[in-house]
């Protein structure tokens, strides 16, 4: 017994209640966001709350078994896992069933699953045991080889199923790549920076997009006066940005047929519908901005309901929480994800084995992808994407595959001390 | 560059840029949260305009005519004032209560019951308001968010008659509900006659409409320019084979009666006119006045919503020779050339048949001119007992069935509301009687006459004047001649039933029942100019008087009419069955009635 109490102990006790709190919040949101006066429990199950209850006993079942196994199987089976993961994704390319759009789901005894959101964990764990085995503790561009391709790969066969918004969510992984040392600061700016001025490009007009950074140019001008050779530096990199954005939205407007442009946003994400988009975001905004302060209360939102906005309970379920627990509630829902993704940062580096280091930062990073990207688009300051929230959107298997990779990670800083 | 051990690793560093990026991104969405929430009240604007309400257009039931166009049910426009229990805010309530003409314990009742069916969903707060009470509502209606009023329509007859064919409509019940996903709480639904039967072609589809409203209540517009409304669409008319002049004439003569007239076109099965007596008027049971007066009917002694025409189930007394004598003529149990003496009774076995004085001998033209008793039982025993059966049980069975090909026992499984099937029993229901080997011909003598363990309906009688007309088949008889437009014919009736009885056969029935008119039973209703076919029936009936039945086809070459009518308790057939059926003749096929005194002497009748 002694040992069973000691293994309780060195569980991140805090980490676990942050999860709990999560769950349960996205549940009630569920709940709030798709009543419907048929099926007014929230334990109905033929709702999705309902099964939302369900889905979150068996996730705390399965966190459960993950703390009870032995710690040694993460590493040892990391490339099985792995190579479970890859194989899922070729049989959903054959066997699986489209749902919007996304040959991304198997239909298995009426659940629906999704081996996308298992993979970015197989992924964690094949990318840690990739970077943890090679011994010589080189770091650069070609030993990012191996790794950057355990990645690739699921990214590859995601994008085939025609998931564009979870392929992308595999980006998140970059941070190992940064924090390990592969890549540097400066070019982690440089590829942020490409991929921001790509969509602003697409989004609005190029030729706002070139005036506001000739602005901040010229702004910056004033400010280095005493530095010449710097502006002159600058100017050269003003002169290759704006040839770039030039070139994105020459290509994107005029060299691609209608057609090739629908390709594009397809592979982009099918959910960027430019202009069904924006209704969405326009309504989301009414939502959220409608919430006041103290938000409309429970169960009176009015926007959230009847509201004609898709994925109410899915994509969109911040919409729900703005709206009827305000700026409050909002605040909290965000102090909690950034709290937990800095708490996992925190674990991470305290641990002595490089594999739990790098399972660590990519669990952080992949749930920081999706809160960034997924938030971000109901405010409108991200484009349309669809990715669920985690822990807090309907939906089995990604709840699911992060309370694995969430449990995993706690398993692995229980047994830190034993781990190299 | 080369690490040396993890713990000293030389990018620990970059921990800190990880997690300043993480939190400078929460930052930003607070920043951009405290804008939108806080500062930017633009959306709280958008959001009080931003009010979707799901608004049902209901679509106008199909109309329905008579055979020659005229308009028997349409629709009226009416309107409901429904309530959104959860839009409900900052009302006037007693100006509201005085509006409606209510109190205010009703208004706190409504609105209760509303919200306990949904907060979210609209519910009938006053169902089918007046006309100067929605004008009026119409004005203030801004000042009472989350009411709004939902215009519906409800049937109408311009004739009052006809209600059990046309049936009725309501609102559809929670089975209904749960099984059929079109309805919904609130939707109407046929619930009898043709309105049920003809549910899915009447009903057309119904639209929904969003449209936003904004804080005073006020439609603004539809929701994203209509991208998710759908269009009402008008249900399909009907064309009905009724003949409206001679329903209601059929009607008329029926008044101050029990029982039925059944009219069937022999060359279509289609229904001319089909009474049942007493009825009722079908406006009655119509919207918020349908429950009270459905009750009401219910408690009525005359049974007014008991359709006699399809449920009554009457031993079909001597109408009912012409069928047993198509089967003796079939089987071989007696022959043209037939003849026997009637002694003024049939005797056998210590059964005693009464019949009444008819010119002698008879055969099996004259048996049915004066419908003699004693030649019928003679010809049902003789067919029965033909040695070619090696039992009763196989006698009785081969007698059912070609009386079942006629029509009788069964149901015709048409479009008529509510039809049974009549009795006609089977072998097996004597042998449970009588057991195997306890019964014979003569036990079951009765059937002979039409009287004992038989039951019909008046439809199914009518049916075996509309196959003696055809000499030997039959069209379903029905009610709706054409969908949509009177050209487009019925495609479910359009099959011929023939009989298991030779044509030859019906031929001699046709003619014995030509003499029946001429110059037998039924010649106190011939018809000056119409040579026709019929047949009376006195029922016997041991609860009272009898009731007096009569079948009959006109004009004799060439039927474009066979009926037969039921009058309960009004004595022989001749008397009174056969004079209705003459006149109903006459009025179909002349469109006039000469016979005044004739038509007089059955209005004043009262049974």
């Amino acid at each position: 017994m002694g040992t069973q109490s000691d293994f309780f102990k060195k569980l991140d006790k805090t980490t676990i209640l942050t999860y709990l709190c999560l769950v349960v919040i996205g549940w009630i949101s569920i709940y709030a966001a798709e009543i419907n006066d048929h099926h007014e429990s929230i334990f109905d199950f033929s709702q999705s709350y309902g099964k939302q209850f369900v889905w979150i006993l068996t996730a705390i079942v399965l966190g459960v078994i993950i703390l009870s196994i032995d710690v040694k199987i993460f590493p040892t089976f990391a490339y099985l896992i792995y190579g479970v993961g890859i194989i899922s994704l070729i049989a959903v390319l054959l066997f699986g069933t489209t749902v919007n759009a996304s040959k991304s789901w198997f239909h298995i005894a009426g659940v629906a699953i999704q081996p996308a959101e298992f993979v970015k964990y197989a992924t964690a764990l094949a990318l840690a045991r990739i970077i943890y085995d090679n011994k010589s503790r080189v770091r650069d561009f070609k030993s990012l080889l191996k790794p950057a391709a355990i990645v690739a790969l699921p990214v590859l066969m995601i994008f085939l199923q025609n998931d564009a918004g979870t392929a992308l969510v595999f980006a998140a992984f970059v941070t190992v790549f940064y924090r390990e040392g592969f890549i540097s600061g400066w070019l982690l700016i440089l590829g942020i920076a490409a991929v921001f001025l790509f969509v602003l490009t697409l989004l609005m007009n190029e030729f706002y997009v070139i005036g506001g950074l000739t602005a901040l140019f010229l702004i910056s001008t004033i400010f280095l006066r005493k530095k010449p050779s710097v502006i002159k530096q600058l100017f050269l990199v003003l002169i290759v940005i704006n040839a770039y954005v030039y070139v994105v939205d020459y290509v994107y407007d005029e060299v691609l047929q209608p057609h090739q442009k629908m390709r594009i946003a397809v592979l982009i994400d099918e959910n960027i519908d430019l202009r069904g988009a924006g209704y969405n975001l326009h309504q989301s905004k009414i939502a959220i901005g409608s919430g006041g302060l103290w938000g409309k209360g429970f169960l009176e939102g009015t926007q959230t309901k009847f509201s004609f906005v898709p994925e109410q309970g899915t994509d969109f379920i911040f919409c729900t929480i703005g709206e009827e627990w305000g700026f409050a509630g909002s605040f909290v829902l965000i102090s909690l994800f950034v709290f937990l993704m800095v708490r996992i940062i925190l674990l991470a580096e305290r641990q002595r084995s490089v594999f739990s280091r790098i399972f660590g930062y990519s669990l952080a990073s992949v749930l920081f992808f999706h809160f960034l990207v997924n938030i971000g688009m109901t405010i409108g300051l991200v484009p349309v994407i669809g990715i669920p929230l985690p822990f807090i959107s309907y939906g089995g298997s990604s709840l699911w595959a992060f309370t694995i990779f969430l449990f995993t990670f706690l398993k692995l800083d229980s047994k830190r001390m034993e781990l190299l | 560059m080369i690490v040396r051990s993890s713990q000293s690793d030389v990018f620990s560093r970059r921990k800190t840029a990880v997690i300043l990026f993480f939190i400078i991104i929460g930052v930003i969405f607070l920043i951009r949260l405290y804008y939108i929430q806080m500062i930017d009240h633009r959306y709280k604007i958008y959001a009080s305009s931003n009010v979707q309400r799901v608004i049902t257009d209901y679509a106008a039931r199909g109309l329905i005519y008579d055979r020659n166009g005229e308009l028997l049910v349409y629709n009226e426009p009416y309107y409901d004032l429904m309530v959104i229990p959860r839009q409900v805010s900052n009302i006037d309530t007693l100006e509201f209560i005085s509006l409606l003409g209510i109190t205010r314990e009703q208004f706190e009742n409504r609105i209760q019951a509303a919200t306990r069916y949904s907060r979210f969903k609209a519910s009938v707060f006053e169902r089918q308001i007046s006309k100067d009470t929605y004008a009026y509502l119409q004005e203030k209606l801004f000042r009472f968010p989350g009411f709004y009023v939902q215009p519906r329509t409800l049937r109408k007859y311009p004739y009052a008659m006809a209600a059990h064919l046309f049936g009725y409509v309501g609102e559809a019940g929670p089975s209904v509900i749960e099984n059929d996903p079109y309805y919904r709480p609130g939707d109407y639904i046929g619930i009898s006659g043709i309105e049920k039967h003809y549910e899915e072609i009447l009903r057309g589809h119904k639209g929904t409409r969003i449209v936003l409203v904004d804080a005073l209540n006020r439609d603004i517009g539809p929701f994203q320019d209509g991208r998710y409304d759908t269009l009402a669409v008008t249900g399909t008319d009907l064309y009905t084979s009724l003949d409206y002049k001679l329903q209601l004439y059929g009607e008329r003569l029926m008044q101050n009666k029990r029982g039925s007239i059944v009219a069937i076109e022999p060359s279509s099965g289609e229904i001319l006119a089909l009474i049942t007596s007493p009825g009722y008027d079908p406006n009655l049971l119509v919207g918020r006045i349908r429950s009270q007066n459905y009750r009401n009917l219910q408690a009525d002694t005359l049974k007014p919503l008991f359709n006699r025409a399809l449920m009554a189930n009457y031993p079909p007394g001597s109408v009912f020779k012409v069928a047993n004598f198509l089967v003796g003529l079939q089987e071989g149990g007696i022959n043209n050339h037939s003849r026997y003496s009637c002694p003024g009774f049939y005797r056998s076995g210590g059964i005693t048949v009464r019949c009444r004085s008819h010119p002698q001998p008879v055969n099996v033209l004259s048996a049915i001119q004066y419908s003699c008793n004693t030649f019928s039982c003679i010809q049902f025993r003789n067919t029965l007992e033909l040695p070619r059966f090696g039992s009763m049980q196989e006698a009785l069975t081969t007698w059912r069935n070609h009386l079942m090909s006629m029509g009788f026992g069964r149901r015709f499984n048409s479009d008529l509301p509510y039809e049974l099937s009549g009795l006609l029993g089977s072998a097996d229901y004597y042998d449970r009687i009588y057991g195997t080997r306890g019964w014979r011909a003569l036990t079951v003598i009765s059937l002979a006459i039409g009287q004992g363990e038989i039951g019909t309906t008046p439809l199914q009688l009518a049916n075996l004047a509309v196959t003696v007309a055809n000499r030997g088949y039959y069209y379903t008889p029905h009610i709706v001649k054409a969908i949509e437009t009177p050209d487009n014919l019925n495609p479910e009736f359009l099959e011929r039933h023939y009989t298991t009885i030779d044509s030859v056969h019906f031929e001699i029935m046709a003619e014995a029942m030509y003499e029946t008119v001429e110059a037998g039973t039924g010649r106190f209703s011939r018809i000056p100019d119409i040579p026709f076919g019929g047949k009376t029936g006195t029922v016997q009936n041991p609860h009272g008087e009898n009731h007096s039945a009569f079948i009959a086809f006109a004009p004799f070459d060439n039927p474009k009419i066979a009926i037969s009518v039921i009058v309960e308790n009004a004595g022989g057939g001749a008397a009174w069955a056969a004079p209705i059926s003459s006149l109903m003749i006459e009025k179909y096929l002349t469109r006039e009635v000469k016979r005044a005194w004739f038509e007089q002497r059955i209005l004043d009748a009262e049974f």
